[in-house]
């Protein structure tokens, strides 16, 4: 099986920091994969080098085979990885609906000056994903009113509205009420299973991770500690030492 | 509400105004063609960027219609002088544009000022060209194929000057509807996430700087041709700030707003330069400074907040600053 996703021999540093040292990784089609580990790890950097935000002093990324190092986050965008962000990226003076129709307008190369954006073909499916994450009730609330919950679940919703091949995730249900938080990401999971969308995503909650993730990649000062399924994994001493805790 | 019914029925009371007062033609003719650099910087405040420098595609919108005008002997044609400024238009536009999309903020404002700072230079030097600071004469060009007298040419452009500005008015307000001008607002929120959703923010920025250009040209052309003159301070910095400063008291959340303010400004600069001559400059700052401290929205915006007083309807705009731009860790 090849790899979709694929990063090797990743090295950045700022300054005296370390944010990753050597990482390599595959992530196949169908996955879910979580990746855990402590705050200042890298995990962000991580996706933020898959995605062209930050370039690495070293290693490639790779996805179906093709570099995408040195592309913008645009262009990879464009070729269907799409990504949810740790703190919420909203366009703070439009409608949650607003944010959402624009997603869609690019994905479907819908950025004509004289259609309206609120009458594109693409709206009921935008409002779908916006139920699905549990947001409908917010549609028409100026993105800036929104509950920091509700803002990281629009923000995962803007990127299902790209209809991504991977879609990566950063702590998406951190700020989520416990409450809520399973069974949105139970749809969510759900969701990305039936669209067959591979994802990635940060997680801090070793029950989401066991619960959702196929496979499990544990971050450690730049490094991967430890890879494989989640119940192995979590139940690795070295592991529930440095991450989990006990 | 606003484009519905007000904007319909002012566009309405403008349409026979000449019927009975006819004196105010002229007044009015320049507040139509001054309105349309001012839609161009709405257009651009969406996009949280100010120019102050658009005075000068004003100013090749002047020159190429009075250029053009020579060319064709006579002043030529007016339909082709503002087709020919049109097109200038759009060719500086693109060409200042590539660089000016670049920047942001005090950068793109001041990269604005600097490429008009060249252009009133180059007006005024090349004196054997454009006719130096005395200015470039733009002789009466026929209108719609017809050799009118002086008022009936003048009136002729008070329509003309109506209709281009409904259209531009309603043209900006649907582009500011449509994908791409949401995606100008978003431009002005969270630049990161428009590159995140596959959109190339200087790809639409550049399209609606080339828009505001064209509207600056068009503007400039309107006013060249109806004053029969263009100077190099039609580029100058002055004149782009008094654009911005016509759209913040008309208000920059409304495309509206440009003929609200373009009203006010010069009804203020007519009426306060009779009764207060050299000090009207005085009267405009004050204005201004009220409208800042009081009236941020300016007059179209404190209109719509007061509609919606009346009726009941909640703020729906709230001023925070989630997801700027850059912290995305
Ligand atoms: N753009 C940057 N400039 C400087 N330091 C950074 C930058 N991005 C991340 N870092 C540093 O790299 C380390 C890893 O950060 P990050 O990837 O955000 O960790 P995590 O997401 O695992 O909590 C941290 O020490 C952080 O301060
Ligand atoms: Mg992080």
């Amino acid at each position: 099986m090849t790899a979709l996703l694929s990063a090797r021999d990743i090295e950045i540093r700022f300054g005296g920091v370390v944010a990753a040292d050597g990482i390599a990784l595959d992530v196949f089609e169908g996955d879910n994969l979580a990746i855990i580990g402590p705050n200042g790890a890298g995990k962000t950097t991580f996706l933020n080098i898959c995605t062209g935000y930050l370039a690495p002093q070293a290693g490639r990324v790779t996805f179906k085979g093709s570099d995408l190092l040195g592309q913008s986050p645009r262009a990879i965008t464009r070729l269907g990885i799409a990504r949810a962000f740790q703190i919420p990226q909203l366009f703070a003076e439009q409608t949650v609906l607003e944010n959402m129709l624009l997603a869609a307008a690019s994905r479907a190369g819908r950025l004509a000056p004289f259609s309206r954006l609120a009458d594109i073909p693409e709206r009921e499916d935008a409002e779908a994903i916006l139920h699905q994450v549990g947001c409908s009730d917010v549609k028409e609330r100026m993105a800036s009113e929104l509950p920091e919950g509700k803002r990281k679940l629009v923000d995962i919703a803007l990127a299902l509205a790209l209809k991504p091949t991977v879609l990566l995730m950063d702590e998406p249900t951190s700020g989520v009420a416990s409450s809520e938080k399973f069974a949105i990401m139970d749809t969510l999971i759900g969701a990305l299973r039936a669209q067959h969308v591979t994802s990635v995503f940060v997680e801090h909650d070793m029950e989401m991770v066991s619960r959702y993730a196929n496979r499990v990649a544990v971050w450690s000062t730049g490094r991967i500690q430890k890879e494989g399924a989640p119940a192995e994994v979590l139940s690795d001493p070295e592991v529930i030492r440095t991450v989990i805790g006990g | 509400m606003i484009m519905r019914i007000i904007f319909p029925a002012l566009v309405l009371l403008a349409a026979i105004n000449p019927l009975f007062f006819p004196q105010w033609d002229a007044f009015l003719t320049i507040v139509f063609a001054k309105a349309l650099p001012v839609i161009g910087i709405i257009l651009l405040l969406q996009a949280g960027q100010v120019s102050f420098g658009h005075a000068m595609f004003f100013a090749v919108g002047a020159y190429c219609a009075g250029f053009v005008g020579r060319w064709m002997g006579g002043g030529g044609e007016i339909v082709i002088l503002l087709v020919a400024a049109l097109g200038a238009s759009v060719v500086a536009g693109l060409f200042v544009g590539i660089f000016v999309v670049r920047y942001r903020y005090i950068f793109f404002a001041m990269l604005n000022l600097a490429f008009s700072m060249v252009l009133f230079s180059l007006l005024e030097k090349f004196i054997h060209i454009t006719g130096g600071s005395d200015g470039f004469r733009i002789a009466r060009p026929t209108f719609f194929g017809q050799q009118l007298s002086r008022s009936d040419f003048e009136l002729g452009v008070y329509y003309l000057a109506l209709v281009l500005l409904v259209v531009s008015i309603y043209g900006v307000w649907r582009l500011l509807d449509s994908p791409i001008g949401h995606a100008l607002k978003a431009i002005k929120t969270n630049e990161t996430r428009v590159e995140y959703l596959g959109i190339s923010p200087r790809r639409t920025l550049l399209i609606g700087y080339v828009v505001s250009a064209v509207l600056a040209g068009v503007g400039g052309a309107m006013v060249g041709v109806f004053q029969g003159i263009a100077t190099p301070d039609y580029a100058y910095w002055t004149r782009s700030g008094e654009f911005v400063f016509v759209a913040i008291l008309g208000g920059a959340g409304h495309v509206t707003g440009a003929l609200a303010g373009s009203y006010v400004f010069e009804f203020i600069r007519v009426t306060a330069a009779a009764y207060l001559g050299d000090t009207w400059q005085l009267t405009l700052g004050v204005v201004l400074l009220g409208i800042i401290l009081f009236a941020p929205s300016g007059i179209v915006g404190s209109l719509i907040k007061l509609g919606n007083r009346v009726r009941g309807v909640k703020e729906k705009r709230s001023q925070s600053s989630i997801g700027k731009a850059g912290e995305i860790a």
